[in-house]
């Protein structure tokens, strides 16, 4: 079967629906892709409250946040293709996905979105080690038997990493019965949310031990237990100081990493910092007509930034897919400076209009100052309390003030 | 229930002896410990069909190495099991040079094809040896197979040809009744003629059970990394150091599932102790680029570990001389794998010595039904699959491409796969980079649905390993 449509949307989760409602609205002919069997993506299995503050300006539950999107979708023209999975993309925007109602379908599109979200890293690949029992999980899994097949995996909970999921899990878990027994975190700071630390971990007493990690997990088939120890200023545990926790399961919580999978048999540039693309200010990627979005283009920490963003490249790929939209013939790269971890979008199209820049920081600095400058110009300079790598920030640019390459970078 | 021949484990070796005497006019048996075969040594060593060379020769080890290594390429293609003749090199640096010309003496003796390349000869080769490589030894014999996809075919087959396969049923005592073998395990009693014992770590007590040498056993373990299968495109062909008395050294390998491997240590343990440690994860961070030159450790996405079993320097593949009908095939460590089927053919001739009757089945499976793989689909067949069953349209593993239709085929195999587990060894759902991460509990919900069981009852593998311990808001707590 082929398919035709000006843009195509990889992935039916918030930055997916946001990317298509924006396309949508601009006239396009769009197809929404999603794997699972319904739209919504990771939301559905996010019942905690917290979602929306920003976007709808009120508190919702994921779900509900999900929902909002999908009966707008449903008032629009949007064809959209679910339980099937994209397995190929080409730089010219041809596709090919599986679907159990047409077979293999071939997708010939205007302008393609990526919104394929993230995954979670593993024990695998954070090369765990000891025995590898019943009882270890990344965060999301244990989330999702949890929330939405109604299971617990243990009883006795270590959660190795503070990543937002981690902590919503150490609460979630707590709250249906299991005894969450600590957070041990790698580094010296939570690369968490501030206010999932406080209503999360701090709200039921359970403590966090920064600057640890877990040596080694014992017990087999069902896990046991688990040593763990500081770790010195090389990140490497000192042994001497390990100690031993009783527990039947690990949560995982220790990064996550966009699911650039499928790009494989494109040119699309992958910066090493984000391992998504590299976008220009309209989330278009190094290959013309392909744009990203959301977590599969940097892990966000809101999902109403998420959708944001999935409307300026929603919008944008209908723009190119009517021929509105191209490069401009200058274009500043954004660099991120001392202090600042990366920035995004790594490229700006030399005009008119405001862009937002978003950035996070590599360590935790109180008082910094953060200071962007273009062509020998500072274009802007602000104050602020605390900066943490947990918190995704931005500042807003006129970008005829941009002159040349710019630089984000924190002065102490 | 009474048998005329009864196999004890189900590792490579056992299932390797169950598939040929199911061929004969036999009844036969294979009572395997765990919840599946292949559960041991055979699902975490290194995947290689070794060539032969370094075996000591007139050793049992030489002898069934390479006729195995015959017989390996024709099974692994009745079977349907993936597998890659992709040659080995024993890589040396300059001072190394004599190293490999022992190799190649001890190769020559035993009748093993390989050669003695300079650099420029082993770059054509494998692209990626370290610098300091100077010369290697070419074994163009040698591959990869996937030695629990070997294993579990091989016991399909037998199951196809009539034989049964008890699982979860660990021999704890063998008593001889009616001039009878009758093994007692938890699943009951089961009587045979003859006794095969492939019990692996346990051999050397299996033996005890009919009073025949209780051989000491050490047991060594190995750790693995296993490696994205985007750096699959690196290596080319099975990369080894020099061997040392420790064994063949930490490998870099291709799998014939298209990742790649590096290890594994050999260090002395105990039996079951597969935990892996730093310090072994370590040794092979530091070993790796001794002979290859592109380590890629940030693409792990496992760490694993088994353990060999050794008695000795050779295998005991013999017949008992003091109990009747009862045949050994003891302390068969490396190269277990590739030798097993020459194992089995000779496993047969001494059963037929001790008398047992030797008459081909008339209608024996021979070549298994090709599994279907999505990649290796027209896209015809494809789309009439999934007018035929939706299942084959549904991905339910995205790392490794694997369909609903795969898994119930899975779950429904002559060996049925009932754990998370036993579905990933079946199909490779849960084997990519996201272990599992999205599609495990998918495949617990289809394994529930097609065999009934609730979801808090299905296991990760092994033993009480339940993945769902507790359900919501029944918290019991303290």
């Amino acid at each position: 079967m082929i398919k035709k449509c000006d843009v195509v949307v990889i992935g039916g989760g918030p930055a997916g629906m946001a990317a298509a409602l924006a396309a949508d609205k601009k006239g396009a002919k769009v197809l929404l892709v999603e794997r699972d069997g319904r739209l919504g993506g990771i939301l559905n299995q996010c019942i905690h409250a917290g979602f929306g503050l920003h976007y709808f300006g009120e508190e919702l539950t994921g779900p509900e946040y999900a929902h909002r999107f999908v009966l707008e979708v449903g008032k629009t023209d949007i064809e959209v293709l679910l339980n099937t999975m994209v397995l190929s993309l080409s730089d010219d925007r041809k596709l090919t996905a599986l679907s159990p109602e047409f077979g293999l379908v071939h997708i010939e599109a205007g302008a393609v979105v990526l919104a394929m979200g993230c995954r979670e890293r593993t024990a695998g690949a954070i090369a765990l080690a000891g025995t590898r029992p019943a009882g270890i999980y990344t965060a999301g899994m244990a989330q999702k038997m949890c929330n939405v097949e109604g299971y617990l995996v243990g009883k006795r909970v270590v959660i190795l990493g503070s990543g937002d999921i981690g902590l919503i899990m150490a609460r979630r878990m707590t709250l249906e019965g299991a005894k969450v027994e600590r957070v041990i975190e790698l580094m010296p700071y939570s690369s968490g949310l501030k206010r999932n630390i406080v209503q999360c971990l701090e709200d039921f007493g359970i403590p966090i031990d920064y600057s640890h990690t877990v040596t080694r997990v014992v017990g087999k088939p069902r896990m046991e237990g688990l040593y763990y120890a500081p770790v010195g200023a090389d990140r490497k545990p000192v042994l001497s100081e390990e100690k031993f926790i009783e527990c039947d399961c690990l949560l995982l919580s220790v990064g996550l990493i966009p699911e650039n999978d499928l790009l494989t048999d494109t040119s699309v540039e992958i910066a090493s910092v984000t391992s998504g693309a590299v976008v220009d200010e309209r989330r278009m990627t190094s290959v013309k007509g392909v744009f990203s979005c959301g977590n599969v283009l940097h892990v966000h920490d809101l999902v109403d930034n998420v959708s944001h963003e999935a409307e300026t490249a929603g919008a944008a790929a209908a723009d190119y897919a009517f021929g509105k939209y191209s490069p401009s013939a200058v274009r500043y790269r954004v660099n991120a400076g001392k202090g600042v971890r990366y920035a995004l979008p790594q490229l700006l199209n030399a005009g008119e209009g405001e862009a937002e820049i978003f950035y996070r920081v590599d360590n935790v600095y109180r008082n910094p100052k953060i200071v962007v400058e273009s062509g020998g110009k500072t274009l802007c300079s602000k104050k602020r309390p605390v900066l943490a790598p947990g918190e995704m920030e931005k500042v807003t640019l006129n970008l005829t003030s941009v002159t040349g390459d710019v630089t984000l970078r924190l002065e102490m | 229930m009474s048998y005329d021949v009864m196999v004890v484990g189900g590792g490579i070796v056992g299932c390797a002896v169950a598939d040929r005497l199911a061929r004969l006019d036999l009844s036969v048996i294979l009572l395997e410990r765990d919840d599946d075969v292949a559960s041991y040594a055979t699902r975490a060593n290194s995947g290689i069909v070794h060539a032969g060379y370094d075996c000591e020769p007139g050793t049992a080890k030489a002898r069934f190495n390479v006729r195995g290594n015959a017989m390996m390429w024709n099974l692994a293609e009745e079977l349907d099991v993936p597998c890659r003749k992709c040659g080995s090199l024993v890589v040396a640096p300059e001072e190394g040079l004599e190293g490999l010309e022992e190799l190649k003496r001890k190769a020559d003796s035993n009748g093993v094809v390989t050669e003695i390349l300079d650099r420029e000869g082993t770059l054509k080769k494998e692209p990626n040896v370290s610098d300091n490589v100077a010369y290697a030894l070419y074994a163009p014999e040698a591959g990869v197979i996937s030695p629990y996809q070997l294993a579990i075919a091989l016991a399909d087959r037998a199951v196809l040809n009539g034989a049964e396969v008890v699982t979860e049923a660990e021999v704890t005592a063998i008593s001889r009744e009616n001039n009878l073998w009758r093994a007692h395990t938890p699943k009951g009693t089961f009587d045979a003629k003859y006794v095969v014992n492939c019990a692996g770590p346990e051999a050397a007590a299996v033996n005890g059970f009919v009073g025949e040498e209780v051989y000491e056993t050490e047991y060594r373990r190995g750790d693995y990394f296993v490696l994205d299968n985007t750096e699959g495109k690196n290596v080319s062909t099975v990369i080894f150091p020099l061997p040392t008395a420790a064994g063949k050294g930490i490998l870099v390998a291709p799998t014939a599932d298209g990742n790649v491997i590096y290890g594994p240590t050999s260090v002395p343990t105990y039996d079951g102790d597969t935990a892996v440690t730093a310090e072994a994860l370590d040794e092979i961070r530091r070993s790796v680029p001794l002979t290859y030159a592109r380590p890629a450790f940030n693409k792990c996405i496992r760490i694993y570990c088994g353990v060999r079993t050794v008695i000795g320097h050779d295998f005991i593949i013999r017949k008992s001389d003091r109990a009747e009908n009862f045949v050994m095939a003891c302390g068969i460590c490396s190269p277990g794998l590739t030798s097993a089927p020459a194992i089995a053919e000779y496993i047969e001739e001494l059963l037929v010595s001790c008398g047992m009757e030797r008459r081909p089945k008339a209608d024996a499976v021979t070549v298994m039904p090709r599994k279907l793989r999505l990649e290796s689909l027209s896209e015809e067949r494809l789309n009439t699959l999934v007018k035929e069953n939706p299942a084959w349209g549904k991905i339910v593993c995205r790392c490794e491409k694997v369909t609903e239709a795969e898994i119930v085929e899975a779950i429904h195999s002559p060996v049925p796969a009932t754990t998370v587990d036993a579905v990933k060894r079946r199909v490779r759902a849960g084997m990519g980079r996201c272990q599992g991460g999205f599609c495990a509990t998918r495949v617990m919900e289809i394994i529930s649905r097609e065999t009934g069981m609730p979801l808090d009852e299905i296991r990760k593998g092994i033993g009480h390993s339940e993945i769902a311990v507790l359900a919501v808001k029944e918290a019991d707590y303290d």
